[in-house]
């Protein structure tokens, strides 16, 4: 069962990039979509083909990919349903690293400063909520943590914004809260995806420990895993991934929510396997809601971050409904 | 009079109204006529400023706006230093007791309304929008400043400046203006006038653009321009105006169009965008 839905989030990942790479203003054919893109034909064709759309398909399936994965791990370790990297605060923080890095001329002096400053404020935010919910800490607790982190790393992402020499600074608050894949480049590509293949790797080698803990920490810790070991790694991960895909797309909330939900019956509720069919989830997700928002207004850069709500939001309340009765 | 009583009623109240407004009218030329040309001039509109600062007596420009002395959009920053500056808020402008102040078509109309009730005569010049519209500009704010002969004389030399330099071409090079967040000007507008009298054809048009709007990277690439426009960089960084040096537009650059900057010269219609004119067809040669 799982080999199948494997292969049918691969099917839909394949068939979902393919249709990113041909739908755009320039009105392309799919023949000269193909020719530009693999055999370099046409100047314009193949700008617009390997400058513009192909990084925006790659960024929409990886940065997809690692916030269904960070959410499925948080879960897992937090064995809470409600665990999100967006609703916890955690994109929210990578973003005020970003754009405090963007507006000091940190992310301009290295090479990876950008990154590296969302990692950091993804870094303290995790770890913040770690802290205080704990392994064994209720719903509760770890919502309000989370909205505490929320609104300060928003509050403080505005502050800076608006602090800005720059005239357009102010008016980017809304891409930073909600997210857009619009008119990145290559050079985003590049500066998210080590980071997220290493968060990914750490995290898909821990699938045996996430399996153990889901019987309690002290068979978990029998079973010879090593408890403060898997936080320390969950937390730079899940900081490393969702750092990067903050860096360069802003906050996209809600993906590491719905995915591990919807995926959740299909891997019998086994968390190693949850994280892998989370990450391809993730990456589904991301690449339609994408295209989505290019089909219905291509003239406006509608926010990721609209479109995951609308799905995300309404599903999450019917989870904080079913968890009401049992954490609360 | 036979009329019946509802309509007599408004029509009394209209006369009323029209009788007010006649009364302010008057009072507004017989206080005019009797001032002479205002004494204290406030400029709170980056665009009115350059006009004031070009026509005014000295002594006669008593303060500009914050905008003047910013290096990126001020075109006149030497003259501008001179002068002390204030942030367009109706309380520092009422304090400077002005007899005239200058605004512009879009200056908050709270702002504009307070000096109005505080009885400060507040005169908001519309944006320009093409290059036959600057000497009327200037004859304007030289009347409103009572120095009438100082801008004719520079209207007549902004007129015949432009004759001088009009490309009147039959092939133009395809020109593409890019600013920030795609943004693009198409007709009626000064950047499509300047970019058309420097002897270039805009490729907004050929997008079916008409005033301002976006146009896609991918639709600016597929379009080809001979010439790339971009919009100036603010300090600081920002999202919007990564798209002037994404890959794809440096590649466009490097590989088949020139390029050159809108600057501050690009901004108000002022003598300055014959400057404008005169460097975008340098780029073109």
């Amino acid at each position: 069962m799982t080999r199948a839905l494997a292969l049918v989030l691969v099917a839909l990942i394949v068939a979902l990039f393919a249709l990113s790479l041909l739908i755009g203003p320039a009105g392309l054919s799919p023949a000269t979509s193909l020719a530009a893109l693999i055999r370099g034909e046409g100047l314009a064709e193949t700008l617009v083909m390997r400058e513009i759309r192909l990084p925006r398909a790659i960024l929409a399936a990886i940065i997809g990919a690692a916030l269904g994965l960070a959410g499925a791990a948080m879960q897992g370790y937090l064995r809470n349903p409600l665990a999100e990297p967006g609703l916890l605060g955690v994109s929210g923080s990578a973003a005020l690293g970003a754009v405090i890095a963007l507006q000091t001329g940190f992310a301009a002096q290295f090479a990876l400063g950008l990154p590296f400053a969302a990692l950091i404020g993804a870094v303290l935010a995790v770890g913040l909520i770690i802290a205080l919910a704990g392994p064994r800490g209720g719903a509760l607790t770890l919502i309000l943590a989370g909205i505490a982190v929320s609104a300060l790393a928003g509050a403080f992402t505005a502050l800076v914004l608006n602090l800005s020499p720059n005239p357009f600074a102010a008016s980017e608050i809304m891409f930073w809260m909600m997210g857009s894949l619009a008119d990145r480049s290559m050079t985003h590509v590049w500066l998210a995806a080590p980071f997220i293949v290493l968060g990914a790797v750490v995290l898909l080698a821990q699938g045996r420990a996430f399996d153990a803990l889901t019987l309690g920490e002290d068979s978990a810790a029998s079973l010879g895993v090593n408890l403060s070991r898997l936080r320390l790694m969950l937390v730079l991960a899940v900081a490393s991934m969702v750092g990067a895909a903050t860096a360069v797309a802003g906050a996209v909330g809600f993906v590491g929510l719905v995915v591990p939900h919807i995926l959740r019956p299909f891997v019998r509720a086994r968390p190693s396997s949850l994280l892998w069919a989370s990450a391809l989830g993730g990456a589904v997700l991301v690449l339609a809601a994408d295209i989505a928002v290019r089909v219905v207004l291509p003239d406006r850069d509608l926010k990721l971050g609209v479109l995951t709500a609308i799905v995300g939001a309404p599903l999450f309340l019917h989870l904080v409904f079913k968890t009401r009765g049992q954490a609360l | 009079m036979q009329i019946s009583a509802p309509l007599a009623e408004h029509s009394t109240l209209a006369f009323r109204r029209a009788s007010k407004a006649l009364a302010a009218a008057l009072a507004l030329w017989a206080g005019a006529a009797a001032a002479g040309p205002p004494e204290r001039v406030v400029s709170i509109n980056l665009c009115t400023d350059q006009l004031a600062m070009l026509l005014a007596e000295p002594g006669q420009l008593v303060s500009i706006s914050r905008i003047s002395h910013d290096p990126n959009v001020s075109v006149m920053l030497d003259e501008a230093l001179g002068y002390p500056v204030n942030h367009g808020q109706a309380e520092e402008v009422f304090r400077l007791s002005p007899d005239l102040v200058l605004a512009g078509q879009f200056t908050s109309s709270y702002t504009v309304g307070l000096l109005r009730r505080l009885g400060v005569e507040v005169v908001q010049l519309p944006i320009i929008h093409a290059l036959d519209d600057i000497p009327g500009a200037i004859r304007e704010v030289g009347r409103l400043l009572g120095r009438e002969d100082r801008a004719d004389t520079v209207a007549a030399q902004f007129e015949h400046d432009l004759a001088a330099l009009r490309a009147d071409l039959d092939t133009r090079p395809r020109a593409a203006l890019h600013y920030a967040n795609n943004y693009t000007s198409g007709d009626k507008s000064l950047a499509n006038d300047i970019l058309t009298a420097a002897g270039f054809a805009n490729i907004a048009l050929e997008a079916g653009l008409s005033g301002g709007g976006t146009l896609p990277m991918e639709r600016l690439v597929m379009l080809m321009p001979d010439l790339i426009i971009s919009g100036q960089q603010y300090p600081g960084a920002s999202r919007s105006e990564a798209v002037l040096t994404h890959p794809a537009m440096n590649a466009l650059r490097d590989r088949h169009a020139g390029s050159a900057l809108s600057d501050a010269e690009w901004v108000c219609g002022t003598p300055a965008v014959l400057r404008a004119i005169a460097r975008l067809q340098e780029a073109g040669q």
